[in-house]
């Protein structure tokens, strides 16, 4: 499952999609609206927009990189877009892996590489009132 | 020719659309494309060196030759996750 989507994601779903029999590990990584910003000011909510078919098949690459560096894997990557509250999930992604190990470490992967490069974008609104995109680390 | 051009976040506030076209000379290449989008909207320039262009999908350089019809993204660097 790789999507991006404006309705509430359903962390439990995307997880699910990676489940089969013989994939006994499964990592699954929520990203949530935190209520300060880096630079610690007080969050209201943010806004999420995406290049949507770039970023699914950025998720798919992304996805594709992991198979080849760790051999058989299972991956689903949904990232929320439009307008969300603090406590809101912005991101899931679930691997699946025949072991626990590979799994941690594709999943926390997948999520590094998903803030390098997914042509995804985040505005910040303050509770004072202002907003500002805020870039990703490169 | 004529392209189209999708514009996102930072870039799309300034331009003041994230969906508009352009007409541009036979042979012109991504470089053009991103020059006629900062006559229009001269706050762009600082942004060149950060904002990544692509090509019905695929990121190119500034090198890369422009077709009639074709589409693209203007994308300044990434906020997700």
């Amino acid at each position: 499952m790789f999507a991006v989507t404006e309705t509430p994601i359903d962390a439990h779903r995307v997880e699910a999609s990676v489940l089969a029999p013989g994939y006994g590990g499964v990592v699954t990584f929520l990203g949530f609206v935190r209520e300060r910003s880096d630079d610690d000011r007080a969050v209201d909510g943010l806004a999420y927009e995406a290049h949507e078919s770039m970023a699914v098949a950025e998720f798919e690459k992304i996805a594709a990189a992991l198979r080849e560096r760790y051999g058989d894997l299972r991956v689903a990557i949904v990232h929320r877009t439009g307008s969300l509250n603090v406590g809101e999930v912005a991101v899931v992604v679930a691997v699946a892996a025949p072991h626990r190990r590979v799994a941690f470490a594709a999943c926390a992967e997948a999520i590094d590489e998903l803030k390098k490069g997914a042509p995804i974008w985040k505005k910040e609104r303050y509770l004072d009132g202002t907003d500002d995109w805020r870039e990703n680390a490169p | 020719m004529t392209v189209r051009v999708l514009a996102f976040a930072r870039v799309r506030e300034i331009l003041g659309s994230n969906d508009s076209t352009l007409t541009l000379n036979d042979g012109a290449r991504v470089s053009d494309a991103w020059a006629a989008v900062v006559e229009r909207a001269p706050a762009l320039a600082p942004l060149a060196r950060s904002t990544r262009v692509a090509r019905n999908g695929e990121i190119v350089s500034g090198e890369e030759p422009l077709q009639d019809g074709d589409e693209l993204a203007l994308l300044p660097p990434s906020g997700g996750g």
